[in-house]
């Protein structure tokens, strides 16, 4: 088997957008089952109330992680040839840091906002423009930060490379790391629910 | 006749089933990440690449600034790179498919849980006006911030995140760090 089957011309473009729509419907219908078409939901995940955020995005991340690392293993799939984007350090904490922040204030990230909107969620329809007008504002503003949206560019770069051990050494602390998160969101959760009954 | 007056009545308790909608509850959220995890692996072993969603938005956003003011769009690095060099339908994107795909899948998912419904998300202690302003100015720094991050919680957290890339984390981490640091002060919104 030869994967990723795009990059080996298994199939054009025209079947590519086919693809793409089929595998957004697992996506989207993936986001609603978790409740992530709920803003209620998903701003729960900062106070502690509710995790379902960390607990699907952690088992998700881990799940293809360990997936595309056992089919690479045993030759299946070439990682070489799965997109990665390369790494700009400081702009892209800078950016995940007023995507927090916009986060929590509005309720929904893009993804999930077109799930709210697709489930009737009036508050998801305009988040969305809310996303549209911010893409706007920073497109226009685009010219006088381009030093700063190229700085600290370390090209395509993973953990491995950077922690100096295998990528299976890498996968491993992911998995614990992730089964540490979840015991530590199942006790927290506990803990507000006991405390927001005793109010 | 005995046979008819039974289907009479199981059309009526249909009736009056149709009535209630039951709201069934959301789904165990280890199994709920494991299904998008093995979508995410079907877009990495099909595609060789993985998932998205404020791309989607940028190629919209690019291709009507270009219809409103083409020079202007095509004298601004951003914005051209979304357009293209017109050889192409810029809508003919990925991402744009994509998430014509996930409005379509939420939906079904919503409709047979039955939790389709027009309706606002806030907590009770807040008037829709007040939610839907900061649904729109969490959704304009969510713009912002997904542009100078390179992607959102699709395109770096969850597919960089699987693939081990650095800036992803990095990202990541910062996303749940801006998150927490600012929840304090717009708790009224929720709970």
């Amino acid at each position: 088997m030869n994967a990723p089957f795009y990059k080996f011309g298994l199939f054009g473009m025209d079947i590519s957008l086919v693809v793409a729509f089929i595998i957004g419907i697992g996506f989207g219908f993936a986001l609603e089952r978790g409740g992530f078409g709920n803003a209620r939901i998903l701003a729960a995940q900062f106070y502690f109330t509710n995790m379902r955020v960390l607990k699907v995005m952690f088992t998700a991340i881990v799940t293809a992680m360990l997936g595309v690392f056992y089919l690479s293993l045993i030759g299946w799939v070439d990682l070489s040839l799965v997109y990665v984007s390369e790494t700009y350090l400081v702009p892209q904490i800078v950016g995940g840091l007023i995507l927090g922040f916009g986060f929590i204030i509005g309720g929904y990230c893009p993804g999930t906002s077109f799930v709210s909107f697709a489930t009737g969620r009036k508050d998801g329809l305009v988040f969305i423009l809310g996303v549209v007008f911010g893409t706007f504002v920073i497109g226009e503003l685009f010219p006088y930060i381009t030093d700063f949206y190229y700085s600290s560019a370390m090209g395509k770069i993973t953990l491995p490379d950077v922690f100096g051990v295998s990528y299976g050494m890498v996968v491993f602390a992911v998995v614990v790391m992730a089964l540490g998160a979840f015991a530590a969101a199942e006790w927290g959760e506990k803990v507000m629910a006991k405390k927001n009954a005793g109010k | 006749m005995t046979i008819l007056t039974e289907t009479l009545k199981n059309e009526k308790t249909a009736e009056k089933t149709t009535h209630i909608v039951v709201e069934k509850p959301y789904s165990n959220p280890y199994y709920t990440g494991f299904g998008l995890g093995l979508v995410l692996l079907a877009a990495f072993v099909i595609m060789g690449r993985g998932l998205g969603a404020s791309g989607a938005i940028s190629t919209v956003t690019a291709v009507t600034v270009n219809a409103v003011a083409p020079e202007h769009a095509q004298s601004n690095e951003f914005f051209r790179g979304y357009i293209g060099d017109g050889t192409t339908n810029p809508l003919k994107d990925w991402l744009v498919f994509e998430i014509i795909g996930v409005l379509v899948g939420g939906f079904i998912s919503g409709a047979l849980a039955g939790r389709n419904k027009i309706t606002v998300e806030k907590g009770p202690r807040v008037s829709t006006r007040t939610r839907f302003i900061y649904a729109f100015v969490g959704g304009s720094l969510m713009g912002i911030g997904a542009k100078i991050a390179r992607g959102c919680t699709s395109g770096q957290a969850l597919t960089g995140g699987a693939l081990l890339n650095v800036g992803s984390w990095a990202f990541m981490l910062a996303v749940f760090a801006g998150g927490y640091a600012v929840a304090y002060f717009v708790r009224r919104q929720w709970i």
